[in-house]
């Protein structure tokens, strides 16, 4: 929370000869307002193009000079997309057997092992907790095989149960975070609760996860996220078109278009469909801006 | 009866009664860990050196799928100048590009999170919509900048279909994505006590001084916290690359990255064993170079600050 308020409150030093303002520091000021609005409009126009492409018909889209806002714009392309390649089934696949469970294993596994890694003193502790943070750094390409063969020798291969269940383990990553947030709650709190016979999962439950609840809605958030943007994981362990999640949809689709040649609207429909995936992302990202930068800077700052 | 023992013996009980308790609280991830991280590690060592297709049983063969990689298969060395290519100017690039524009976003910026906001929401949106995007945006027919460029009478660039093209457009694609090192470096500049640039002011120090004497040395750790982060990154690159040039790896293969030829290894061919070979190649690289950066930050990071 401090980072962003001091993001809001204190003025930069660049700026603080404000009194004595010459031409050429209004020039730089120009200037500099030139770099960021071209910047954003760089880095926004990928998404605008994605959105005014998806309201195109195949004629709009092989235009040259490429067409900027699309007249008529075809809106129906976002429920026909939609519809025809069924990713209502894809969403429903994506959010609950997959992004749900993930996410709510996350957030209790992670949330036990924080609590024994920072609010239980006990010997070795500290030596296992660095184990754990070793672990991030582990590239995912090293247990890909060994457990994709282990999956597949309990029949988990075309099921969520692989991309699901690790989650019940905790996730380093994860726990690191919640770890730095249980660190600040004062010990007294604890102390007080154990004078008065409180068990540790007591504590747990009853004083220290209603005051970590931010510090749960970060860690909910980005394994949400992760899951829905998983694009490698059901990549290796889903077969079965019935099965898959929206970013597989998004797969299939395109690969239809490489196999096919571009069919009518391929791309208007490549596009809506990527549209309509990005846009609970843009909103999530706008209703929770401060835990997502939160977050992020915790993990870089408070590391 | 517990808290009797524990009164009476003190402080070994009450230590004994928290390891358990403590042990009891972590045990989901040492399970976890044994499961999911040290088993599968040395497993993988193991399939490595045999050969393995998932259907047969597998045939210890040594060092074979090692020797093959490094004397016969020429495309693992193409790979691996891919890979390096990419990571060695992706990283540095994406590095200075994230910690110039979190610096102009410290400075007094009307809509600040609004830029900042832009400069983060592609770091989090699905990697397969910005791939899809980015195909479209880059092709040489109808993808928007060429079609640009074509209506002003200048030349199609081949972004994709040209071998010297094919990295640099996934380097570009990666610094559009470098969201999170900004987020980070922006907290990181915010966090530099604001006594710093008064007393450099006092002393005379223009912009440029303050920047070079304040601003870097602070930033130091977060800047080794980002390159160690988008080094590990960067080496494990698959989503774009994948989605963009396939397993193919694009013209000449001269988009191959390493994790997508692992994967083409491991689930296309059904090469399990070289796959892990790969796998620990990769791991043992990663291993050696995120401890060199380790080694030599001691010369120059700085960690004099609030901390």
């Amino acid at each position: 929370m401090t980072a962003v308020d001091k993001a809001q409150s204190i003025p930069a030093p660049a700026t603080k000869r404000r009194s004595r303002r010459s031409a050429r520091q209004q020039a730089v000021e120009v200037l500099k307002y030139a770099v960021l609005i071209v910047l954003a409009a760089t880095w926004i126009f990928p998404f605008y193009w994605m959105f005014s492409s998806a309201l195109k018909d195949d004629p709009q889209v092989y235009t040259i000079p490429p067409v900027l806002i699309p007249n008529p714009a075809h809106w129906n392309n976002f429920a026909d997309a939609w519809a025809k390649n069924d990713f209502n089934l894809f969403a429903i696949n994506t959010i609950f057997r997959y992004a749900v469970p993930a996410t709510l294993l996350t957030v209790i596994s992670s949330g036990l092992v924080a609590y024994g890694f920072s609010r239980i003193k006990w010997p070795g502790r500290d030596v296992l907790f660095y184990v754990c943070l070793i672990t991030i750094m582990l590239p995912w390409q090293v247990t890909m095989v060994p457990l994709f063969i282990t999956f597949k020798n309990l029949g988990w291969i075309n099921s969520y149960l692989p991309l699901v269940v690790p989650n019940a383990f905790g996730s380093a990553f994860f726990i690191f975070m919640m770890r730095q947030f249980f660190l600040t709650i004062p010990e007294e709190l604890s102390d007080a609760a154990r004078i008065d016979g409180a068990s540790e999962f007591g504590i747990l439950v009853r004083i220290i996860l209603p005051l970590a609840v931010p510090a749960l809605a970060v860690v909910a958030l980005f394994r949400f996220l992760g899951a829905w943007n998983d694009f490698l994981g059901p990549l290796i362990y889903l077969n079965d078109e019935s099965m898959y999640p929206l970013a597989l949809g998004i797969n299939r689709l395109r690969a239809n278009i490489s196999a096919t040649g571009t069919n009518e609207l391929a791309y208007p429909y490549l596009m809506a469909v990527s549209t309509i995936v990005v846009t609970p992302i843009l909103v999530l990202f706008f209703l929770a801006q401060r835990t997502f930068i939160e977050g992020i800077s915790v993990t870089g700052i408070k590391g | 009866m517990q808290s009797i023992a524990v009164r009476r013996s003190g402080l070994t009980s009450r230590d004994r009664r928290n390891l358990v308790t403590g042990l009891l609280f972590v045990s989901p991830w040492i399970i976890g860990f044994l499961l999911f991280t040290v088993f599968p590690l040395f497993y993988s060592l193991y399939i490595s050196l045999t050969r393995y297709d998932l259907i047969r049983d597998p045939v210890f063969i040594g060092a074979a799928n090692y020797t093959e990689l490094f004397f016969e298969d020429a495309q693992f060395w193409k790979v691996v100048y891919n890979t390096i290519y990419y990571v060695l100017i992706s990283v540095p690039l994406s590095l200075a590009f994230s910690f110039l524009v979190a610096n102009l976003l410290n400075t007094r910026v009307v809509g600040r999170s609004f830029f900042r906001a832009v400069m983060y929401i592609p770091a989090i949106v699905p990697g397969i919509c910005a791939a899809m995007v980015w195909l479209f945006l880059l092709n040489i027919q109808y993808g928007a900048i060429n079609g640009f460029l074509q209506s002003i009478g200048m030349p199609a660039i081949p972004f994709l279909s040209s071998p010297e093209l094919t990295k640099p457009s996934l380097i570009m694609i990666a610094v559009w994505a470098t969201g999170n090192a900004v987020v980070v470096f922006l907290a990181g500049l915010q966090d530099v006590p604001r006594s710093l640039y008064e007393a450099a002011v006092v002393d005379g120090a223009n912009g440029w001084q303050q920047f070079r004497n304040v601003t870097i040395p602070m930033s130091t750790p977060v800047i080794l916290f980002n390159l160690v982060i988008g080094f590990i990154g960067a080496f494990q690159e698959f989503t774009s690359a994948y989605l963009i040039f396939g397993t193919g790896g694009g013209p000449l293969n001269s988009a191959l990255l390493y994790s997508p030829f692992l994967y083409q290894n491991a689930f296309q061919f059904l090469r399990m064993g070289k796959a892990s070979a790969l796998a620990w190649l990769l791991f043992i690289v990663v291993v050696i170079g995120t401890m060199i950066l380790f080694r030599t930050s001691a010369r120059w990071v700085y960690y004099g600050g609030e901390r």
